[in-house]
């Protein structure tokens, strides 16, 4: 079964140099271990291929149900000198709920989790 | 068993102080640290220093005070300020003048010795590169065209500051956490080599940095939970830190305020803006966070223990500034029926003038406002050709001011022979400046004797 990180996950993300760094939590360890499993440095550098030019780095934090991602030469240079709307970042996080990782069928998701209405 | 509260202040230069006098009428704050410097802000303060030599320091600094201090006077409450930015002599002597007209008394200490600008080359003398820290570019790259360089200085002066007795402490560039920091080794007597109780403090300065991001504040969940539950923003109460001797803090908010405390707006702002969590640098410690743990104990209090400290750095980070050239930008609208569709053959049509004509840019970059200025290439494209409407948004890099300042006058014929629908257009806008930040590192022995730590009554 496949679902959006946005079902099961929330996120945030930021800016420092030409870096975007994100957090990705899960609401609890069942899910941890699911996007531990699935949300790998490959997959997020495929998602973000349009964005990111460097390497991205992944940092999985088991006492916070987190993982810690970081996304090298993402932000054209820096926010100071970046033409882009978005020059901080911010809506990375976004982006990132957006990605679809495939989920154990026995995986219980609350019915009203996520945004389903634009699916 | 002795505690310590510390209120946030602002998040960045422009931040809302309301919530602020909540936290010390209401949230019994001993202190406030407020951090008025992004990564960028100093570029900003360059541009207004260029104007004018008494500016530099953020402009929100004295109605900020002024509008807090009485109520902070009757609570006694003591603030940590990073608001003098290029200029905290220049900060202080404008508040120092406002309080002196009020008849208002207070003790302020100023830190300077931050900005090291005027001694690239001794630095380079006694044997920094000041190459970049990522690239490893060498600084010759752009020498000529650096406009600041400051140091992250730590805690310690800041220390020596609320040991002289300042009511309120201005700084230039320190690390964020620094502000808050700073008050929990005062307070408690921490050893500058008790790195743990450090890492926890630099946790709790870490939490509140960023105002209301630490208290529910741009929460971003979709879940139950989730943003749209967050109680009234409108009314948001900044994070509140009651830290014990040990370190160990309760995260929370004054009573009766907006937003909310819980284990995942907490855990949100942990992770902010961080790289390595196992390696989250400062000038007075290494945090480890793997160690960390955090307990929700409901009505907005979470628990926030077990940091590891690992020995400070023996390098200072240094943020230098360069001119990078110059932004020139237009917006331009259309309508459904095909919205998208004359968007785009604007932007071939500009791009084709462009490449016919003398003007010639470095980078030309186009957004959709509406359908990608947020997302970029990772925006979903599937419902693109039935808008009802979409902007058009074009910026170029310009090494010449001038040059920016030709781009948007390449739009206005297009509103009667261009593509149907026009409307919405920006107008002729100045040109915005562009500035490359240059990240490296200098020994401590460098930079630290140059920083003073200087103390000021204001007269009644």
């Amino acid at each position: 079964m496949k679902r959006r990180l946005v079902d099961i996950a929330h996120a945030r993300s930021g800016d420092k140099g030409d870096r975007c760094d994100l957090g990705l939590f899960a609401p609890d360890a069942v899910t941890y271990a699911v996007l531990k499993r699935e949300v790998t440095p490959e997959r997020l550098a495929r998602h973000f291929a349009g964005m990111a030019s460097g390497p991205v780095e992944l940092y999985p934090l088991d006492n916070l149900l987190a993982l810690k991602i970081v996304l090298n030469g993402a932000l054209s240079g820096g926010a100071a000198r970046s033409l882009r709307s978005d020059n901080l970042g911010k809506c990375a996080a976004a982006a990132l709920l957006r990605m679809e990782i495939e989920l154990p069928p026995d995986l219980v998701i609350p019915a009203n989790a996520g945004i389903q209405k634009d699916a | 068993m002795k505690s310590v509260r510390i209120g946030a202040g602002l998040g960045f230069y422009g931040d809302s102080w309301r919530p602020v006098a909540a936290s010390i009428e209401r949230g019994g704050v001993q202190y406030i640290g407020s951090d008025h410097l992004a990564e960028l802000t100093l570029a900003i303060l360059q541009k207004d220093r260029q104007k004018d030599p008494a500016a530099g320091y953020t402009r929100d600094l004295v109605p900020m005070l002024t509008s807090l201090w009485p109520l902070a006077q009757k609570h006694g409450v003591k603030f940590l300020l990073n608001a003098g930015g290029l200029n905290p002599e220049g900060a202080r002597d404008a508040l120092v003048a406002e309080f002196s007209k009020r008849g208002w008394r207070a003790k302020i200490a100023t830190v300077t010795g931050d900005a090291v600008i005027g001694r690239i080359d001794a630095l380079r003398a006694a044997g920094e590169s000041l190459d970049h820290l990522d690239s490893g570019a060498s600084v010759d790259t752009v020498r000529s065209r650096l406009l600041f360089a400051n140091a992250y200085l730590g805690a310690q002066p800041l220390v020596r500051a609320l040991e002289g007795g300042a009511d309120i402490v201005l700084t230039g560039r320190v690390a964020d956490a620094a502000l808050f920091l700073a008050p929990l080794i005062h307070e408690f007597g921490w050893a500058a080599d008790d790195w743990d109780r450090l890492a926890q403090g630099l946790t709790v300065g870490h939490l509140l940095e960023c105002s209301g991001q630490g208290s529910g504040g741009n929460f971003n969940s979709y879940l139950e939970n989730g943003w749209e539950s967050v109680p009234d923003l409108g009314h948001i109460g900044y994070p509140i830190a009651e830290v014990s001797a040990d370190g160990t803090a309760v995260i929370t908010k004054a009573p009766g305020t907006g937003g909310r405390v819980d284990f995942d707006t907490v855990r949100q702002q942990l992770l902010y803006e961080v790289h390595n969590p196992h390696a989250y640098f400062s000038p007075d410690v290494v945090l480890d966070m793997g160690t960390l743990r955090l307990e929700d104990l409901g009505g907005d209090r979470v628990r926030v223990s077990g940091a590891t400290g690992k020995p400070r750095p023996e390098k200072l980070k240094i943020v230098a500034g360069f001119d990078d050239g110059w932004a020139g930008t237009a917006t331009i609208g259309y309508s459904w029926p095909g919205a998208m569709n004359k968007a785009r053959a604007t932007e071939t049509i500009v791009r084709k003038q462009l490449a016919e004509t003398k003007l010639q840019y470095e980078e030309i970059h186009t957004e959709f406002l509406g359908f990608n200025s947020l997302l970029g290439a990772l925006a979903d494209d599937s419902k693109i050709d039935d808008l009802n409407e979409v902007y058009l948004k074009m910026s170029v890099r310009a090494k010449d001011r001038r040059l920016a300042e030709a781009f948007p006058r390449q739009f206005p014929w297009l509103a009667l022979s261009g593509p149907p629908t026009a409307s919405g257009f920006s107008g002729i806008e100045p040109a915005r400046q562009l500035l490359g930040l240059w990240p490296t590192l200098v020994r401590r022995e460098l930079v630290e004797p140059e920083v003073k730590v200087s103390l000021q009554e204001t007269a009644q």
